[in-house]
């Protein structure tokens, strides 16, 4: 008989790939935690002496689950090279392709990478929490989840024509008019997207009550938030004014996003090549803030759809001011997928989707651009220097998971302190602890491999150290 | 005007009096790989990937330059032909910086094409990394030089097609090179009438159209053939 033997092992369960130490002081207790990312940067060095109008392409390849994320920065920060607005058209396909886009990411996030823990339980035996076994356990589940990543990557590819970087927008627009033949196709979809998000909304509402431990400890903390926020005060993705909120729900500051660098800087992180971002005014580490599906759901005042609108104002119910719980980015994302759904329906209503012109065409006018959107994981810019014929001089990138990596870093100590509290010579944290560090992580569902601006994936180490920051002891998870 | 017939590839195959064995064989759907010809330009049988083995012969010939003939017992694809093919792929791929998924033709371009058709999956040379330039100083067009592989397809348009002949080859071995007008910056040449022949049909993203998405950019150099009948049957669309 022919065996075979699939190892799964929770890291797998990461986008990338990383590290985290834990240092325990005399008596053994745990004393900090740090998540390290140990992959090279160089996104930024390979696009100098490029043309700009390649950015959008070259940038789709920063991150194989968000490419849509970073064309759209990247042709925002082309439309200000070129100095021109992209008729509205263009603006309400890219729009589309960002909904799409986070429903995907949020579907894989969810149904795929936390589901495992969030159904199967933490201290399931890791045989018995993995894709496979969710498979068996909640078929039809994870089968909804599939089919609500195909929906956005659908969607995606009747725009885009490629499924994963594609590259229909640019530097003033689009690449061509949106044929009206396939609203129907995507309107076909509608219902059973709607279905499978409220099906997981109720799955994951009541089971929230078994993670009170978790919810209270793994990433519980005040900070700042930071999303795009609307005139309106509806849910925005696309344009917009970058809003910081703390959190106590006051607003520190509106500006625009082409300023962002007045406003935000990052560290430099010796241990680590992510760096971390953080509000000016407030400096390191105070100014550290929050962005993604959480920080969008404090900032926002409303959804502007109504099922969307309901369930946050439930979410809001569970903290007096913004929450602040890392656990409930998972409840944030499913929210968020409800609200993308709605939001193509209502897209594919808008007969504008599908006219002309689909570009504003000009030739280079100004020597720097800035691009932002809402990316899945969080606030994105794209920062770009050109010289005189428009090559790249200097590329700057501020992504979603640096700027959640301080947030990570207390999250991961969070957790190390509450659940595994201290390592016994000659002993391992438990196998369920050692996950909780692990879903302390993927509250935020960190791309790691974007967000160090490389490819590659490789498992993650747990470390401990004494003291005298001797080693005492490893564990390689997904090393199989 | 008469016909004669040959095989290729075991099949027979008609060619008109003075065809080239590469037109034969397209005619008859046979795939001769090339990269420097193009039908209704002049062949310079530059790239040597159209090599073919003809009976009784012992050398290889170009398929693009040698005429069909009577009797003629071709092969276009045996292990020996393919091996060649692939050593010169690999040599292009190492000459240049080609880096295929940031290219503006990823997906369209017939370098990458061939390198799929002819599994060239590394390259067995150390590539050279040459430091080469972009100009961008044309007001719609743009010349990588890092991605050009000197297949002179872009001079013949200019020249043979446009007319225009902005576009010319300086330097010789490793330092040539593709310029326009007097080696001046594209966007100062009162030669060219920015037709965009060239671009057309540049076989990889050498050139290619300003602000133009990577991997958006299908080229089709099958328009020069119909310039070439518009003009001798004195029919446009
Ligand atoms: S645009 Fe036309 S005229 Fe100008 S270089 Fe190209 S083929 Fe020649
Ligand atoms: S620019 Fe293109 S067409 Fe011209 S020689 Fe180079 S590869 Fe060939």
């Amino acid at each position: 008989m022919l065996t075979r033997t699939v190892v799964v092992d929770r890291v797998t369960r990461i986008e990338g790939h990383a590290k985290i130490s834990l240092s325990l002081n005399e008596a053994r207790e745990i004393e900090s935690a740090t998540f390290h990312v140990t992959e090279f940067r160089g996104f930024e060095k390979f696009c100098e002496r490029r043309p700009y109008g390649e950015m959008p392409a070259i940038m789709s390849r920063v991150c194989g689950i968000c490419p849509i994320s970073h064309i759209l920065a990247s042709s925002k920060a082309g439309d200000m090279l070129l100095g021109v607005h992209p008729p509205p058209a263009a603006v309400k396909q890219r729009r589309l392709a960002n909904y799409a886009q986070i429903l995907q990411s949020h579907a894989l996030s969810f149904f795929h990478l936390s589901s495992p823990d969030l159904l199967l339980g933490m201290d399931a035996p890791a045989p018995k929490r993995n894709l496979f076994a969710l498979l068996e356990a909640e078929p039809d589940l994870l089968r909804r989840g599939i089919r609500l990543r195909q929906f956005g990557q659908r969607v995606i590819e009747l725009l885009g024509g490629k499924r994963i970087h594609p590259s229909w927008s640019g530097p003033g627009g689009v690449d061509s008019r949106f044929p009206h033949a396939h609203r129907e196709e995507i309107l076909a979809w509608i219902p059973e997207a709607l279905e499978s998000v409220s099906i997981a909304l109720q799955r994951l509402k009541p089971l929230l009550d078994s993670f009170r431990p978790e919810i209270e400890n793994m990433g519980n903390f005040p900070s700042l938030f930071l999303a795009t926020a609307s005139d309106s005060g509806e849910l925005e993705y696309y344009d917009g004014k970058i809003r910081i909120m703390n959190s106590a729900g006051e607003v520190l500051a509106d500006f625009l996003p082409e300023r962002y660098f007045d406003h935000l800087a990052e560290t430099a992180s010796s241990d680590s090549y992510m760096k971390a971002a953080y509000y000016r005014p407030l400096g390191y580490p105070d100014g550290c803030y929050r962005v993604g599906p959480l920080a969008r759901l404090n900032i926002a005042r409303s959804a502007g759809t109504p099922r969307a609108d309901r369930e946050l104002a439930e979410f809001r119910q569970r903290a007096r001011g913004p929450v602040c719980e890392s656990f409930l980015y998972h409840l944030a994302r499913v929210i968020e997928m409800l609200h993308m759904i709605e939001r193509i329906e209502q897209s594919i209503d808008d007969p504008e989707l599908f006219g002309e012109p689909v570009c504003a065409h000009a030739s280079l006018n100004a020597r720097e651009g800035v691009g932002s959107c809402e990316a899945p994981r969080g606030t994105l810019f794209h920062r770009y220097k050109v010289d005189e014929n428009g090559l790249l001089t200097k590329a700057d990138l501020l992504i979603a998971t640096s700027q959640n990596n301080r947030a990570i870093n207390m999250a991961v100590e969070q957790t190390a302190r509450h659940f595994i509290r201290s390592i016994p010579a000659g002993g391992a944290p438990a196998d369920g602890d050692l996950n909780r560090l692990e879903a302390a992580v993927r509250c935020y569902d960190p791309c790691l491999s974007c967000s160090t601006h490389a490819l590659g994936r490789m498992p993650l180490t747990v470390e401990w150290f004494g003291p005298d920051g001797k080693l005492l002891g490893s564990l390689a998870r997904g090393a199989a | 005007m008469s016909v004669h017939t040959l095989e290729i590839d075991g099949r027979m195959v008609t060619a008109l009096e003075g065809e080239t064995i590469l037109a034969a064989a397209e005619d008859a759907g046979i795939f001769i790989p090339k990269l420097c010809a193009v039908e209704g330009l002049s062949a310079p049988g530059a790239c040597r990937l159209c090599m073919v083995e003809i009976a009784g012969q012992n050398k290889l010939r170009a398929a693009c330059l040698t005429r069909a003939a009577e009797g003629m017992v071709v092969r276009t694809e045996t292990s020996a032909l393919r091996e060649q093919r692939k050593l010169l792929v690999e040599l292009l791929l190492a000459e240049g910086n080609h880096v295929c998924s940031v290219c503006v033709v990823n997906g369209y371009c017939e370098l990458q094409s061939l390198a799929a058709a002819l599994d060239v999956d590394h390259v067995r040379f150390t590539p050279r990394y040459p430091a080469r330039t972009i100009d961008l100083s044309h007001e719609r067009f743009g010349l990588d030089h890092n991605r050009c592989i000197l297949c002179t397809r872009c001079v013949r348009a200019c020249d043979e097609i446009e007319g225009a002949h902005t576009l010319d080859v300086a330097g010789r071995g490793r330092t040539a090179r593709i310029i326009t007008d007097l080696a001046e910056p594209w966007g100062h040449s009162e030669s060219c009438t920015g037709c965009g022949k060239c671009v057309r049909t540049c076989p990889t993203g050498a050139l290619f159209l300003k602000n133009k998405p990577a991997a958006e950019m299908k080229k089709d150099s099958g328009f020069i053939r119909q310039i070439i009948a518009a003009r001798r049957e004195k029919i446009w669309i």
